[in-house]
């Protein structure tokens, strides 16, 4: 391993610009003759608009328009689309109401996007938006996903009258329904999962900008896949065709998810763009964020695990409810469904499973993947059933899990997925050691001294990753291909230009992949530049999701590599005067074997350009080459993260003492980077479990709309976290990766439950757990004690 | 509109402003110093936080008009040219900065911070005092590990310590 090369811990490239202030984010850039835009947005959470009159908005200082859904209807520009086919329990396709990027005669929730208005200046434009007047003919909300579908509720879509999107299922129900009627013992609980808003800490923004002597646009956005948000505004939205619509994503300030999806703000910016003739910007402020972001999670489950006699799980059967909210945004179908159910065998050899999931309509903030996606949700209930079937049957939660985990790969689900490799007990081994888990009950007599109540909590989850076959994909209902894109440019120095469709928002490519580069081509790290996030830089790519980026992103730099090995080679030949067949490719020399004859890289690269070794018509000059990476097969990180904590049973506040993370990643480019994303998971996951959940209340209204409502998990709610890995390297890539991005936001959530129910000595505890909802549950476990 | 005058990063500055403008609007918009950030609308995240006189400000709750006659220094005016402040260094050296949109509130809050408390600091004091900023991306762990050693090296390069 070299300094820079491989599974060293370099310290990041970017970070200069970042802590001098010198980031370029979308609102750091003003285009000449800019405008800006303010979103006038539904108050109401279910309305029939009636009118619209602009008149006194349109004649206030600096407007330059007032548009509204007439007029996106008049110009023809399409609805919003959700990209992936679901199909119901009877065959038929899923009710996808439509989805104008402003409203056009009914809005569905609270933030709805009503009008837009532009104006010389964003106080301008702010100050005419209070003057549209909107008359509404309010109709009933629909907030609560389990009333939703129930006779007498209201219709958010007439598509789907009864509000039901679809009623999907996956895996073998007889022969489930048969594990579980042969049962010795059946283990049943009923899981919330929180609703969460993302809250990357970059609100979204968008700047659209058309030239009129090209009649091409430009569109700068807070975009993690700024490709497919190109192809969707075309193909789709048909604003512009691909070749006259550049997309650019800058430096992108977190995503999670929330910024793959193609919004009605960024389709406004560009269409108004053209209209008034201006560069058009938008930024979202941290309450629209609130309003209008895709949500997370909103699961509804019912859950069930049969175990035999001895301890060995027999069968899984799930039924849930997801709440997808009042447009489906564009993933949104897939995530519970596709990214969710194929995940419910975790780490464990089951051989029946069988899962039911109804995805509803509801007049909120649409819903769509955020961190872990679908996987989180479905690990926090393999992982709350299983804890709670080893403490109803007496055993240890982790001998229970270790006798039940699967040894041998690779090793087929009846929910579609084939692991490919894994150690389970490695990790969950490691994990014990260095949770100390054979002092626990020493630490938990401590702290029953000192009145706490010390609970401990496991999770042993696994996450299908790398997203991932374009065949397997498409036959699931995707919309488009997984694979990625890149293009290796060797300049005639030798310094070295890779063009990757994944996008870096936080995650430190442009260190990562340069490591791989310099890893591979023996030249320094600082020789090498990553260029993403520009639809006129790099032809095309998919984009940065479900923890994608290197097991994908980087599998395409990799093949593009070899390439340019296999091409300098030929021309290193030709300098050398030998064959092809002798020259090796050592650090950073081209050499004829056996020989002391040698070209360092970047002198192959100048005789690549100037050609004099060799005649064109054998070989084209040049250095650059490019490779579409299609994986074999998802990845499958996993790993196990123990929350050891302290409940206060008089004031219901949790104090997590203790965080062990042990994750099989398969190999890993730059540990520093690797342990930072897990802690960032973590933490999300830790906010998920304890502090965060968005709240409508029965108007439909978003009373958890700002920071001041909304709780995000801060330095003082945190403890440090101790991180190790295990390794079986992923044998479906060339680098053997399986991805990091979102296990912890996957792990975490049902460490932690688990710990406090452990603590408090009964299962009823629910997401978010804040000191009011545990000291709800401290009062029942005094009242269960009291009744023994 | 009204004049305002202050000094930022060392330089004066005097413009005419809408008298509601504040002082983060000012520091982006009219000096177009884009390194402090908005992340909020409600003095919650911290994204937005700079020095006025020497203590530690959210920019987005103090009109510019307020700061007439002070001296403001924004993450801009931290380094000496590639010459980083013992902070920035630190945030790089210990990972403690991801997507880097809080950074510069991070690294403003924490240089105040060391100012206020010295360089030897605990990670209970840190986490504590780091309550009016939120990252989304680190977790803090690797904030905090960049806290403490960017405060033990400007207590050991023996500064009062700032930039100002």
């Amino acid at each position: 391993m070299t300094a820079t090369g491989i599974g060293a811990p370099v310290r990041r490239k970017e970070d200069f610009r970042f802590i001098t202030g010198q980031g370029r984010y979308t609102d750091d850039i003003n285009q000449p003759g800019q405008t800006y835009a303010v979103f006038v947005r539904s108050p109401h959470a279910h309305a029939a608009i009636k009118s619209i009159d602009a008149t006194a908005a349109k004649a206030s200082p600096g407007v330059l328009a007032v548009l509204t859904g007439d007029d996106l209807a008049a110009d023809k520009v399409g609805g919003l689309i959700c990209g992936w086919m679901i199909h119901n329990k009877d065959g038929s396709p899923m009710r996808a109401g439509g989805h104008p990027a402003l409203a056009q005669g009914k809005v569905r929730y609270v933030g709805d996007h009503v009008a837009v208005v532009i104006a010389e200046t964003y106080a301008q434009a702010r100050d005419a938006a209070e003057m549209v007047v909107v008359d509404y003919t309010v109709l009933p909300a629909v907030v609560d996903m389990v009333k939703a579908t129930q006779k007498g509720a209201a219709t958010v879509h007439d598509v789907a009258p009864d509000n039901v999107v679809y009623d999907w299922h996956l895996g073998d129900k007889a022969s489930t329904d048969a594990a579980f009627a042969r049962a010795k013992h059946v283990t049943k609980l009923d899981i919330v999962n929180n609703r969460l808003v993302p809250n990357p800490m970059e609100p979204r923004a968008a700047i659209g900008d058309y030239d009129g002597g090209t009649e091409a646009f430009t569109l700068y956005t807070t975009s993690q896949n700024p490709h497919v948000a190109r192809l969707v505004l075309s193909a789709f939205i048909g604003i512009a065709p691909e070749h006259k619509l550049r997309v650019i994503a800058p430096d992108v300030g977190g995503g999670f998810g929330s910024k793959i999806f193609i919004y009605a703000e960024e389709t406004v910016c560009v269409w108004a763009a053209k209209k008034v003739g201006r560069p058009v910007k938008w930024v979202s402020d941290r309450t629209e964020a609130f309003l209008c972001d895709a949500h997370g999670r909103d699961h509804l489950t019912h859950a069930e695990l049969a175990v035999d006699d001895k301890g060995k799980i027999l069968a899984m059967r799930v039924k849930t409810k997801a709440n997808l909210g009042a447009y489906l945004s564009t993933f949104a179908s897939s995530v519970p469904t596709y990214l969710y159910a194929p995940l419910l065998s975790g780490q464990y050899d089951i051989p029946a499973i069988y899962c039911e999931v109804e995805g509803v309509y509801t007049t909120t903030a649409p819903v769509d993947a955020y961190r872990g996606a679908g996987r989180p949700e479905a690990t926090f209930v393999v992982e709350r059933l299983v804890e709670v079937a080893a403490r109803q049957l007496g055993q240890d939660p982790a001998a229970f899990r270790k006798k039940n985990f699967i040894r041998k790969f690779p090793h087929q689900t009846p929910v579609i997925m084939a692991y490919d490799t894994g150690d389970y007990s490695a990790s969950l081994e490691k994990a014990l050691d260095m949770a100390d888990y054979k002092n626990f009950g020493k630490r938990k007599r401590d702290s029953a001294r000192a009145g706490k109540l010390r609970g401990i909590g496991f999770s042993a989850y696994i996450e299908a990753c790398g997203i991932a076959p374009s065949q397997a994909v498409g036959s699931l209902g995707a919309g488009v291909g997984l694979w990625e894109s890149a293009e290796v440019r060797v300049n005639p120095v030798g310094t070295v230009e890779v063009l990757t469709g994944s996008h870096s928002h936080g995650q430190g490519h442009e260190t990562t992949f340069a490591q791989l580069v310099s890893d591979r081509l023996g030249i320094p790290i600082d020789q090498v530049a990553i260029v993403h996030g520009d639809t006129d830089k790099v032809q095309f790519g998919m984009g940065t999701y479900g923890s994608r980026s290197g097991a994908v992103g980087m599998s395409a730099i990799s093949k593009a590599l070899d390439k340019v090995v296999a091409k300098a080679k030929k021309v290193a030949a030709y300098a050398l005067e030998a064959s092809d067949g002798d020259i090796e490719f050592k650090d950073g020399r081209f050499s004829v074997a056996g020989t002391d004859r040698s070209l360092a890289f970047g002198e192959v690269a100048l005789q690549a350009y100037i050609a004099h070794k060799f005649s064109g018509q054998d070989l084209e000059p040049g250095l650059k080459e490019g490779a579409f990476y299609d994986p074999t097969n998802f990845t499958f990180p996993s790993g196990v993260h123990i929350c050891e904590l302290e409940v206060d049973p008089e004031t219901g506040t949790i104090r997590i003492d203790r965080w062990t993370a042990v994750d099989d990643f398969g190999n890993i480019i730059n540990p520093m980077i690797v342990e930072g994303q897990v802690h960032g998971g973590i933490a999300q996951g830790v906010g998920q479990a304890l502090f965060e959940g968005a709240h409508y209340d029965k108007d439909g209204q978003l009373v958890t709309a700002s920071y001041m409502d909304y709780c995000m998990p801060r330095a003082d709610d945190l403890p440090s976290f101790a991180v190790g890995t295990t390794v079986t390297p992923c044998p479906s890539n060339p680098l053997g990766i399986k991805g990091c991005g979102e296990a912890g936001a996957i792990a975490a959530p049902p460490a932690v439950i688990n710990a406090i129910t452990d603590a408090l000595g009964h299962e009823d505890v629910t997401m978010p757990a804040t000191p009011q909802e545990v000291w709800r549950a401290v009062q029942k476990a005094q009242r269960v004690l009291a009744a023994e | 509109m009204a004049s305002v005058s202050m000094t930022v990063n060392g330089t004066a500055v005097t413009a005419s402003i809408d008298p509601r403008t504040l002082l983060v609007q000012y520091l982006r918009e009219t000096l177009r110093l884009t390194g402090t950030h908005v992340g909020c609308d409600t003095s919650q995240c911290g994204a937005c936080v700079v020095h006025v006189d020497g203590k530690a400000v959210k920019s987005c709750t103090i009109l510019a008009m307020s700061c007439d006659g002070a001296a403001v220094t924004t993450i801009e005016g931290l380094a000496h040219g590639t010459e980083l402040h013992p902070m920035q260094a630190a945030f790089r050296e210990h990972h403690g900065l991801q997507c880097g949109f809080c950074t510069p509130g991070m690294i403003m809050t924490a240089v105040d911070l060391v100012n206020r408390k010295g360089g030897a600091l605990d990670e209970h004091i840190v986490r504590e005092e780091l309550e009016g900023n939120i990252c989304r991306c680190t977790g803090y762990h690797n904030i905090v590990k960049a806290v403490q050693a960017g405060a033990e090296a400007m207590a050991g390069a023996g500064q009062p310590i700032a930039a100002e």
